[in-house]
């Protein structure tokens, strides 16, 4: 399929052919489905709407539940304040949910609708029934990413409802970052091991993994709730986990309600993991309990059963800011070197940041933040490496390089694994080698010769 | 493959002979004022004119029709949906003008600019420019400064083709008309969009016909009319008349009748060469501060 891509490489300044990255809205969806009876609402043409749903329910496999505001030619002359009224009437009317999150797209940030007035109007004139809430996010696709667009909906959960009583209380706020369902329960799993009381929000584990009882439920049971996220302002101390997905919830916070705030990187490896865990232990003045010791000594034994077969490997890897950052680290904790690192999420410090990481194994590594996948694939064919990591569009490139490929991030279209299995925490890294490993083994015994084959690797 | 020149039909040379006109200009220079007394003196003469007023304002019209009574196609757009007749937004105006507003949203909210692209397709689409029309002219009298793509619509994709800048000796219309020079430059390098001319409505500065001249000539174009200031304009305005329509025989009336026909007469199309910033503060020195 893409046997006609070159190894030569001409910089390009206008365009970006399979762009590693992808709209904003779909982050802030995503973001709204993990609060407890929330239906995300598009404001823009059905489109938008139509796209970033379908995209989303082909990731995690569950139907997603969203509204719009269906923009017709008139309403994108004359506002969409006629448009969005008449929509929050019909979901407070028809689908009956406790929130709507609203967040905007590209037609409606360009026009310029000014959403808090219209929330403000449609309060006043009675749309939006008493004890519901409206709230939105700002997400102009031509701005950042999918991930920018996650955070801005996080950080909107904090402007319109975080509250301080005055009085802190013993609970610890946890913005889990971009993560798929299976590891957000990993992450409560983990601090409930190590004795956090905690709030984690977004929480979409029970919402897109929801387990199936022959019923549908528009709102499962998962999911932040309203209570939770108001309470959020009286907690002793926030954990964002992910910079780019959770610093601005945290911080917003922080200036609004004085909760003081830590950002870490996403748990995935070893050393983000401990991290973690230290936080946790830190902030519940407890200890690390043996279990998770044990878990983290099985990873360990693992990384050094396997050591022999990824010391060394070069691998090209594309994603979001935040993954690749751990995934990166944990590359280069278990050996690999990392040669080429692609982001379609713009941020120059991403990069130096990047490169200190792979500086002990290569310090020649290529990292750029916002390209794309083309740029990688032509990258690869003059430099090769091999093993390739990414979302599922790496899979074209990996057919035409013939490589080992390792599906990871968002969004996986064409496995069903990721919405399972976590990839955080210890037994997350453990799951990653295993499939690093399997990508390797199958090719070798795909493709050796009968005289080669190994029973035994 | 190998193109011949198709014999003009004579469909196609009624459809060459309606001119396009585009009025731009600074905001409150008179531009509506202007275009809708040389309107009236167009048709006065015989011509078959239609207006379309690329303004939210809805007020480009107001002079030809006796007052604000038409709806504009937006409005009838969002009151009746897309099923628009071309009579429901197109109303007969001073001998037999045609006049259509295209409207938009109120201050502060939605896209005016999108606004005008939706009613100027819709307006191709129903049929309005269509030689059965036997149109002489078409003016869009557009909003103040070319702010975004939708004000520049009407000069996109040769919808006008000829524009006319009114504009004043005042140092803000200077600096307007040679930006919407820029503008124009910018289309006219892939479309057939051209300069006419420089219309100055006089607000009595020094040596106005003078410096907007010499203005015109450094732009490479010409200024078509000197149109002085006179209160009969405001006057017929109160009544809601053109001053042709208001009173035949005043002198006012008199000086439409001349930028009418210069402009009917009018074959000078150029692609205009917009001045330096400082090139424009020169010619104010020069020419404002002689006296």
């Amino acid at each position: 399929m893409l046997e006609g891509t070159t190894a030569e490489i001409r910089e390009r300044k206008a365009l970006r052919v399979n762009p590693a990255k992808t709209c904003q809205p779909i982050g802030a969806m995503y973001a709204a489905l993990g609060i407890n009876k929330c239906m995300p609402h598009s404001h823009g043409s059905q489109g938008c709407c139509a796209y970033h749903r379908s995209h989303l329910t082909r990731h995690y496999k569950e139907p997603i539940v969203a509204t719009t505001s269906s923009f017709t030619e008139g309403a994108s002359v004359f506002g969409g304040l006629a448009n969005l009224k008449t929509a929050l009437s019909n979901i407070f009317t028809i689908y009956q949910p406790d929130i709507v999150a609203v967040h905007t797209t590209c037609l409606s940030e360009v026009i310029g609708d000014d959403i808090p007035t219209i929330i403000k109007k449609s309060k006043v004139e009675g749309i939006i029934p008493e004890g519901k809430i409206v709230i939105h996010a700002n997400t102009p696709s031509f701005v950042g990413s999918h991930v920018t667009g996650f955070a801005n909906q996080c950080e909107a959960f904090v402007k319109y409802l975080a509250e301080s009583s005055e009085e802190t209380k013993n609970v610890m706020n946890l913005f889990p970052g971009w993560v798929e369902p299976a590891d957000m329960r990993e992450l409560k799993r983990l601090a409930s091991l190590v004795g956090v009381e905690f709030i984690m929000a977004p929480d979409t584990s029970d919402v897109l993994d929801s387990a199936m009882d022959g019923k549908y439920e528009m709102y499962p049971d998962g999911g932040t709730t309203v209570a939770d996220l108001k309470a959020m302002g009286d907690s002793f101390l926030t954990l964002a986990l992910g910079p780019l997905a959770s610093t601005p919830a945290a911080t917003t916070l922080e200036k609004k309600c004085n909760v003081p705030h830590k950002v870490l990187e996403l748990p995935i490896g070893v050393s983000a993991t401990d991290a973690y865990i230290d936080a946790l232990r830190l902030a519940g003045d407890t200890s690390v309990p043996k279990e998770l010791e044990r878990e983290r000594g099985r990873l360990i034994d693992m990384i050094s059963d396997m050591s022999q077969y990824l010391h060394k490997k070069k691998v090209a890897i594309f994603g979001d800011p935040d993954h690749i950052t751990s995934m990166v680290s944990f590359l280069v904790e278990i050996g690999m070197e990392p040669a080429i690192i692609v982001t379609g999420t713009p941020g120059k410090k991403w990069e130096a940041k990047i490169k200190e990481i792979c500086k002990p194994v290569n310090e020649d590594v290529v990292v750029h933040a916002f390209s794309d996948i083309h740029y990688l694939h032509q990258w690869v064919k003059a430099n090769p490496v091999d093993l390739l990591m990414g979302n599922t569009y790496g899979k074209f490139v990996a057919k035409s390089e013939n490589l080992p490929f390792v599906r990871f991030g968002f969004p996986i279209l064409d496995r069903v694994g990721h919405r399972a299995f976590p990839t955080l925490g210890y037994t997350g890294a453990m799951r990653l080698i295993e499939k690093i490993t399997d990508a390797f083994f199958d090719k070798r015994d795909r493709e050796d010769a009968d005289q080669d084959i190994e029973l035994v690797l | 493959m190998v193109t011949t020149l198709e014999e003009p039909t004579a469909e196609k040379v009624v459809e060459k002979a309606m001119r396009k006109v585009a009025i731009y200009g600074k905001g409150g220079i008179g531009k509506s004022t202007t275009t809708q007394n040389t309107v009236a003196a167009l048709a006065e003469m015989g011509k078959k004119v239609m207006v379309v007023g690329c303004d939210p304002k809805a007020d480009s019209t107001r002079l030809l029709l006796g007052g604000l009574a038409q709806r504009s196609v937006l409005d009838t757009l969002r009151e009746e949906g897309e099923d628009v007749e071309l009579e429901d937004i197109r109303s007969g105006g001073f001998c037999n003008s045609l006049c259509v507003e295209s409207g938009g949203p109120e201050p502060g909210v939605g896209c005016a600019g999108r606004g005008i692209i939706t009613s100027i397709n819709m307006l191709e689409q129903l049929g309005a420019y269509d030689a059965e029309n036997e149109l002489d002219y078409v003016f869009y009298d557009v909003l103040g400064d070319v702010v975004c793509g939708g004000f520049a619509m009407p000069i996109r994709e040769g919808k006008a083709e000829e524009i006319y800048i009114v504009c004043s000796g005042e140092m803000m219309a200077m600096y307007a008309a040679n930006n919407i020079c820029k503008g124009i430059l910018k289309f006219a390098e892939t479309g057939v969009v051209r300069l006419g001319g420089l219309i100055c409505n006089s607000r009595n500065c020094d040596r106005e016909a003078e410096m907007i001249e010499e203005f015109a000539k450094r732009l490479g174009t010409q200024m078509i009319h000197f149109v002085p200031r006179d209160n009969d304009v405001q006057r017929a305005e109160i009544n809601r008349k053109t001053v042709i329509d208001w009173n035949p025989d005043c002198g006012q009336a008199s000086e439409y009748r001349t930028l009418a026909e210069n402009i009917d007469k009018n074959t000078m199309r150029v692609i205009p060469s917009p001045l330096e910033i400082e090139e424009l503060e020169q010619l104010l020195m020069e020419y404002g501060l002689f006296s």
